[in-house]
Parts: C-alpha cells; structure tokens; sequence
C-alpha cells in the first residue's frame, strides 16, 4: 500500500476503483453524451482519450493530471454530480486547472446532497503508480492511500 | 482573502443569500490558485459560454433560478455563445426531433432565463462576440469575467484584457458580483511565458493546425511565439482572423489562456522577451512537426472513407473579412472545376451582426448563389445530436475535431473537396 498526501479541494473520504488518465481529461467530450442521454454510468465519450474512452466514470477514483478544453467544463462537472453520475471522487496529480475547480467548489457549495472529494496536487509519482482497478482510499485530509 | 467594505457587507449576508453563496464561491474558487483578494470586474459587458437549453443541464437552470429569485442578476449586460439550432441547416426529420424533443428542448425557457439574467441583445449570440459588429469589445488591460475558452483566449491574446478560463455559472457569478478572484492571468507574473514557440516552416501554418499542435504541447502555460510575425506583418484584420482561430485550437486542443505573438500582440510588441519567465521550455515547430501532429488525429468515422455529407466552416464563427474572402475562394474553385454549386452541403457559421452586416454586401448573393448557407449556429451543438455524430461531416476547425466526430482538414483541403475538385 502506498500513501500519497495532497491539498484537499473538496472535502470528503470515499474508497473506490481507481480510474485513470494520463493525458487531461477533456470533461465536455467525456460527460457530454452520458448527461445527455441518461447513461447512469457516465460512459466516457472523450475519443481522444485512449485511457478513458469507452469506460465507465460514475464511482470511480478518476485520477488524472489536469483537465482541459471547454469552458463549460466546470458546469458539465456540477451537472454531473448533480444528477449522481459523478466520479467517487477526483485526485489530481498536478494542482488543478480553473475549471475542474469551478466545478469541484460549485458542487460543494450548492448541492448539499452530493459528495465528491477532490484532492490535487498528489505529484507525479502518484499517476506513474495507480492503475485502473487499485483500491483507493482518500481521507479527510487529503492523504490518499493506494492499494 | 482581503474584501472590502462592499464585498464585507455581501459576506455577512447583507446583500441576500444568494449573493452571499456567489462570494463564498468565488472565495473558494480564487483561494485554490492563491488569490488574495477580488478585483473589480471593468470590462462593459461579460460573455457567457451557455447558450443552449440542454435537458442535461438542467441543474443549471435551477440554480439559475435561485438566482432570479432573489434577484441577485448580472450587474453587467452580457453576450452569450451561439444558439443551438438554425432552421436554415440542413437536418432530417429525426435530427430534428431528437434536437427539439431530447436535447435543446428547453431553449426558449433557457433564453427567457438569460433575458433576466442581462443578456445584451437577442441577437448577442456568438461565440466571437469581440468582432466589431458584436461590440463586445473590452479594452487592454481591463477585467474580464467572461466564459467561452476561444473567447477568453483572444481577448488575453489579441486585446490584452485580463481574465481567467472561467467556467461557466463562475462567468456569470463575476458579473453579478461585480468582482473576481484576483489570480492567474489576472496578474502580471501570471502572464509571463514558461514556454518559447518558434515556427520554422517554410510557408504560413495553417491557423487551427498549428494551434493545435501548440495547445497539445503547452496544455494551460503560456506560450510565446516567435517566428509567426514573418507570416503575419501586422495586427491588421487578416492577423486577427488568424489568431481567432489559432487560439480556439489552442484553447480546446490544450488549455491555452494566453499567448504572445513577438512583434504582433499587444503585450508582446510592448515587452518583447521581458515576458518570458525562467527556465523557459522551448517547442520547435516546421512543416514535419506540423504534418506529424495532422496525422495524429484519430479518424473515428465508421466508414472511413465515407463521402462527406456536410461541411462546417466558422467554429470559432467566422469574421466578416473571412465570410468575403471564402466567398471568393469557393466561387474560384467551382470555376476551376467548371461547376456552378458547391458539391458537399456546407454550412458557413458567424455572429448574427456579421450576417448582417455581410446581408448588405454584394457577396451575400454571390455566397448563396454557390449553395452554401450561411448560419449562426454553434456546429457543436448541432454535432452533438447522436444522428449528426454518425454522418461523415468534414470541417477545417480543430475545435470542432476535437470534441466531436468531424474530420479534420486543411482550408485548401476543405475547399477543394466542396468544390469538386478533389477526394480528400
């Protein structure tokens, strides 16, 4: 088991299957069709995404580098954890862009039913480590433990 | 993070409780990039990316309303990105159901919503609201809370306003506040280039190739391009319709914010390399770069060499120079190639002021003439349609490439193959 420590950006503790993306996680080509179209699962749809294309999102530790694209990737993040299609939770080995915290501080602060810890900052090391399937546990506070 | 009495006031709640949640949102949202206080939003008017009534978002919408409700709207008017859907282009019957039934089934609410809200004008509906014709045009170093990735980009870029890649509902948040999070590119180190371009091809790179090619590599740092200018001159309208488009693929192929053009951008012709941080990484970019990234791009068309059913040209929208230009470029080609009418339906896309202004020109006629429609459609949202995501739809925008299933190709490609004159 190896333990890694990061910046809590949305509290919370969770344990789930880890996700993962090496490359940024376009959010608008990766969520939209699943909120369109009542996938529950959140199937990625992002093309450009070898890691992630065609895998499902909803509950999953997605760990990642960084997101990139839209600009409506902050509200496509909302929306999704708004309808509970989100992530289990989000762990960024970089610190995180402008978007994806957009959308980690919308859902915390104006859904008070959804839960999804984001932690940032978990350094290179992390995203070489973690593989699609380990088990994740974040704490509250920001440490992250991979199984 | 220091506030001011105006802002202390909104905090204890003085101000109502929406507006009071708005600032402890963006509190939150400037603390994680080290902001230390807000700054006052300057800029006449804000531009919002969210212009489509999606069933999928209909969280927005609630929130939205919670907003109206308390009447915690927008200080600033406000452009918005392009409307979902336009008659005028060409779809079947289930397209068009599917559109109005499953997807932007709730587009006259949504614009009803964003009338409330502040939009400017009905006709404020562009992705390129900083064209003339819009007058969405903010001013060198003005504040900015604006949305729209290819929007923010030019505006940094092209204008040298000052503002973040904010989300949408963080976009609007600025503007109901009147303030943002001081952060980023907001500030004058966040500005500063950690990475140096240099463009050694041997003729000028096309716009959204080459951008790209530089998104890809440089993700969400700034760039400084050097070598561009030689293909450039100046900042006149042809360089800004370049631009336009480059930084919409810088923007959506990476997460460009800014980016400086020696010898042409604002900052850039002011600064030189005073802009450049330490250690800079350097990108070298010539004509194998550029087909190397070309032929990266996954086809993900079922059939791969499927004739084209559509074209979309204008993601960014096109400008009124280009709208002209492209009218004179096609109706060459379909005299080279001895035809009368475009051979792939195609659809050209710009901001309703420049239709307009376009509409009172003797190349509206001319354009028509060759077939191609003219539209102020987001060709996202119509490609967003799961029938659309099947047809083999070609286009020369990298952003369009990028989050859906058109296929990428050059502008003389794109031309040649609408006009006949060649299989792609």
């Amino acid at each position: 088991m190896k333990q890694y420590q990061g910046r809590v950006v949305a509290p919370g503790t969770v344990t789930a299957e880890a996700l993962v993306s090496h490359g940024g996680l376009n959010t608008l080509a990766s969520f939209q069709k699943a909120l369109q179209f009542g996938d529950k699962t959140a199937t990625c749809g992002d093309q450009n995404n070898p890691d992630l294309y065609g895998k499902q999102m909803a509950g999953k530790a997605l760990c990642l580098p960084r997101t990139i694209g839209s600009t409506t990737g902050g509200l496509v993040l909302y929306c999704a954890c708004s309808m509970h299609r989100q992530p289990a939770c989000m762990l960024f080995s970089e610190p995180i862009d402008s978007l994806a915290a957009a959308g980690a501080v919308l859902a915390d602060v104006w859904l008070e039913d959804v839960t999804m810890p984001v932690v940032d900052s978990l350094g290179e090391e992390f995203l070489s480590y973690v593989k699609d399937g380990m088990k994740i546990t974040v704490k509250e506070n920001g440490t992250v433990e991979v199984e | 993070m220091q506030l001011n009495e105006e802002l202390q006031e909104v905090l204890e709640g003085k101000k109502g409780a929406a507006r009071q949640k708005v600032l402890k949102t963006m509190m939150r949202y400037g603390a994680l990039f080290g902001a230390e206080s807000m700054v006052r939003v300057s800029s006449q008017y804000n531009h919002l990316v969210t212009s489509f009534g999606l069933k999928a978002l209909a969280p927005v919408y609630s929130l939205l309303d919670q907003l109206i409700a308390e009447a915690a709207v927008s200080e600033q008017k406000f452009s918005a990105d392009p409307r979902p859907l336009d008659p005028n282009v060409p779809s079947s019957f289930l397209q068009n159901f599917i559109f109005n039934y499953f997807m932007y089934s709730k587009q006259e609410e949504y614009e009803k919503q964003l009338e409330k809200l502040g939009l400017l004008n009905k006709d404020a509906f562009t992705c390129t609201c900083y064209m003339d014709e819009v007058g969405n045009v903010p001013k060198e170093g003005e504040i900015l809370s604006w949305s729209e990735s290819s929007a923010v980009v030019y505006a940094n870029s092209v204008l040298g306003a000052r503002c973040n890649r904010n989300s949408g509902i963080i976009d609007l948040m600025g503007s109901i506040l009147g303030y943002v999070p001081c952060f980023g590119l907001l500030t004058d180190e966040g500005r500063k280039a950690t990475w140096i371009v240099e463009i050694r091809t041997t003729k000028k790179p096309e716009a959204q190739l080459l951008g790209s090619a530089v998104g890809m590599k440089v993700m969400e740092d700034v760039p400084y391009i050097v070598g561009l200018d030689r293909w450039l001159g100046t900042l006149d309208e042809d360089a800004k319709t370049y631009l336009k488009d480059f930084g919409a693929a810088t923007a959506s192929n990476g997460a460009v914010g800014l980016y400086h053009v020696e010898g042409i951008t604002p900052e850039a012709v002011q600064q030189g390399r005073g802009l450049l941080a330490e250690n800079v990484k350097t990108y070298v970019i010539d004509d194998a770069e550029l087909e190397r990234v070309y032929k990266s791009y996954p086809v993900i068309w079922k059939k791969k060499d499927a004739a084209p059913k559509l074209c979309f040209m204008g993601c960014p929208h096109m400008s009124f120079h280009q709208l002209v230009a492209w009218t004179e470029n096609v109706e060459q080609g379909l005299r080279k190639n001895g035809r009368k009418k475009v051979v792939i339906p195609t659809v050209f896309t710009a901001a309703p002021d420049v239709i307009k202004k376009f509409e009172q020109t003797e190349y509206a006629a001319r354009l028509k003439a060759t077939g191609v429609i003219l539209s102020y459609i987001c060709p996202l949202m119509y490609m967003n349609n799961p029938l659309s995501e099947k047809m083999p739809v070609i286009t020369s925008s990298n952003k369009l490439r990028t989050y859906t299933s058109a296929r990428y190709y050059t502008d003389e490609e794109i031309l040649a193959q609408i006009t006949g004159g060649a299989s792609k």
